[in-house]
């Protein structure tokens, strides 16, 4: 395994935009490669970094006017911890989903297009806290690494 | 987004020229899809193989132009790459559609 330093800090911040956002988890994705984040986790975390991105564009800035996404992503030798932060609405009941996935139902009509979100967070990473401060929502994404794999 | 498409027999093949399908691009995808497949086959194949990552917005995206096909027509995936797979795997929208591993696969599917 390459030696990673001590720990290694990558921030980005950038307008809630589908377009800006798109670019930025883009950036995000290569940069933790580049840092040395285990090929065998940069799927999980580029999916769920995706998700939990694109969860604070359509909802934390609905109806309002999109502010900034922070996201701080801490990377050491165990694991990978991602911060993101933004201004917008708390969630609902100031509560993460519980991750439930939509059912696939019983025809192709009955399909879901939507409603993976929050599971696929929840079914990728080793963590996940949410809270409400000053204002501000924060996310935090913890994906620890198996020494053995 | 960028879609092209061909004629494989009666099978239609649209292959995507994009390495991402996600939620900046999900609407545009569905509407691209609706315009190829409008007058097409009974049988498509959505061609993945430069597709470097999707997100559930280009998940549900695929979906819906399943949708739009109608009961009678099919879509069928070829060429997904691994983190496009456990997209699918970990939604288990990989019992609902037919992923194969290349498109000679797909085409050369005694099923089809």
């Amino acid at each position: 395994m390459k030696p990673i330093c001590n720990e290694t800090c990558l921030e980005l911040s950038f307008p809630a935009t589908d377009a800006e956002a798109s670019a930025g988890i883009a950036r995000l994705s290569s940069g933790l490669a580049n840092h040395g984040l285990p090929p065998d986790k940069s799927d999980d975390v580029k999916i769920a970094l995706a998700e939990a991105i694109n969860n604070v564009v359509e909802h934390a800035y609905k109806g309002i006017a999109p502010a900034k996404v922070q996201v701080t992503c801490r990377l050491d030798r165990n694991r990978l911890d991602i911060l993101i932060s933004d201004t917008g609405h708390p969630l609902p009941g100031l509560q993460m989903p519980d991750g439930t996935p939509a059912p696939l139902g019983k025809t192709t009509q009955d399909l879901p297009e939507g409603g993976f979100g929050w599971f696929l967070i929840h079914q990728l990473t080793s963590d996940i806290q949410y809270e409400r401060r000053d204002g501000c929502n924060r996310l935090s994404l913890r994906f620890n690494f198996d020494k053995n794999a | 987004m960028g879609l092209t498409s061909t004629s494989h027999g009666p099978i239609q093949v649209i292959t995507v020229h994009s390495d991402r399908i996600d939620a900046a691009m999900a609407i545009q995808f569905k509407e691209d899809m609706r315009a190829e497949t409008e007058n097409g086959a009974d049988r498509v194949v959505l061609n993945l193989s430069g597709v470097e990552f999707i997100d559930s917005s280009g998940l549900g995206a695929i979906v819906a132009s399943m949708k739009q096909l109608g009961k009678d027509r099919r879509l069928d995936l070829a060429g997904p790459q691994p983190v496009v797979q456990k997209v699918f795997r970990l939604t288990r929208m990989d019992t609902v559609f037919r992923l194969f591993e290349t498109l000679d696969d797909a085409l050369s599917d005694p099923d089809a």
